[in-house]
């Protein structure tokens, strides 16, 4: 029941785009077309999850016996980095299409504020290895869902008579504002 | 030199122009306090970073460049985190989380990509100070707009002492008819839209201007 909460909560809730405002470079970038949103979201759902398990196991054994917790940040990003790379590499041999309709934005994964929020976050919450597993499969599959949502919305803004200066992401963003309107609703299932 | 400087402002704005460094920017501009401590910050950490990267950029072997760039940025961002976190506790505290994700806030990485891998160390220190600087107004308007209606007033407080109160604009008699909605997720979104379509605006006209000569 706590870890269902946990999830409901990460979901939903406090969902990661909306009401946290992070990952929004590719929230805006890749939400054009929702296949590639999908294609998207499960390759952050992949990151997030490898990665937070890594710098978990980083934190408590390397890090805290040695009393360097002040090089969490540059060594979680390393960690990070090096993973995305690993993930676009195996992406590329396995699937050349989905690799080519991510283009640029899975490096961009790397810059993905989500992937070392989550990281992070694990470690400021003192959550134990099965809270970090939940927390890490819970939080990118609230965005994978944020970000498909947003994708069909978005395909249907373009065929929209949009005044000219709210063309592309303005009107992008007015659209995610009534969503997370829409999601504060949620607020009082957890 | 002076117009790499000015395009940070309006047209090559990092946030309303290119989308680059939203998350923190819509999630911090609750107040002009945290804007204004996160915009320097940033700056900060762009300068430095622009610097460095500009003057190793001829033996940063080409494939392993980018893990190079974390590296420089992250430990900029340790140093500027412990320094906040020793003199300005209170801003510390605001800030949380999001002075940690400076590392992957997409302007410095992609100045350093874009402009410092590319230029002399001179015009890469003041591309980073404008960008920087650009960044900083962006979340200066967003913050001014949102804090007035959410609170009604403008304040300020000293980031080294949070106590000493610097200024405040507003009258506490527009309390009754602030509107909360500002504070939330949905204000932040709007209010950036809102900005992000008059800089559209404003870049159209001066490109007009530009093409009528």
């Amino acid at each position: 029941m706590e870890f269902l909460t946990l999830a409901i909560g990460a979901i939903l809730v406090n969902n990661i785009v909306l009401s946290k405002f992070l990952g929004l470079c590719p929230f805006l970038g890749v939400s054009k077309s929702s296949k590639s949103a999908i294609g998207m979201g499960f390759a952050v759902i992949f990151v997030i999850f490898g990665a937070s398990l890594i710098t978990y196991f980083l934190n408590y054994y390397i890090l805290v016996p040695n009393e360097i917790e002040y090089m969490q940040l540059i060594t979680f990003i390393l960690v990070i980095a090096a993973f995305v790379q690993f993930v676009e590499m195996f992406i590329k041999k396995n699937s050349p299409s989905l690799y080519k309709t991510l283009g640029i934005y899975l490096p961009l994964i790397t810059t993905n504020c989500v992937v070392l929020y989550v990281a992070q976050d694990n470690i400021a919450q003192g959550y134990d290895l099965l809270h970090t597993i939940v927390n890490s499969i819970a939080v990118p599959v609230g965005y994978m869902l944020v970000l498909y949502l947003f994708a069909c919305l978005r395909e249907r803004l373009d065929s929209a008579d949009t005044p000219k200066a709210w063309k592309g992401n303005p009107i992008a963003l007015v659209t995610a504002g009534l969503m997370a309107l829409a999601f504060s609703g949620l607020a009082g299932i957890v | 030199m002076w117009k790499n400087f000015k395009n940070g402002f309006i047209k090559e704005n990092p946030v309303f122009g290119l989308y680059l460094g939203m998350c923190s920017s819509l999630a911090i501009s609750t107040s002009l306090n945290n804007a204004i401590g996160m915009g320097a910050c940033v700056t900060l950490v762009l300068l430095f970073s622009n610097i460095l990267v500009s003057l190793i950029r001829k033996i940063t072997p080409d494939e392993i460049r980018i893990p190079v760039y974390i590296v420089i940025i992250a430990t900029l961002v340790t140093i500027v985190e412990m320094l906040v976190h020793a003199f300005a506790p209170g801003l510390y505290d605001s800030l949380g989380v999001f002075l940690g994700l400076v590392v992957v806030n997409c302007i410095i990485l992609g100045r350093a990509e874009a402009f410092a891998s590319k230029n002399d160390v001179l015009s890469s220190a003041v591309d980073g100070i404008g960008m920087g600087l650009g960044y900083t107004f962006a979340i200066v308007l967003i913050s001014v707009v949102r804090e007035f209606f959410a609170t009604g007033a403008i304040t300020f407080v000293n980031p080294f002492n949070s106590s000493q109160l610097i200024f405040k604009l507003g009258s506490d008699a527009l309390e009754p008819v602030t509107i909360g909605l500002f504070s939330q997720p949905v204000g932040a979104f709007l209010v950036f839209a809102c900005f992000a379509a008059l800089f559209t605006v404003l870049r159209e006209n001066a490109k007009k201007k530009e093409s009528a000569k």
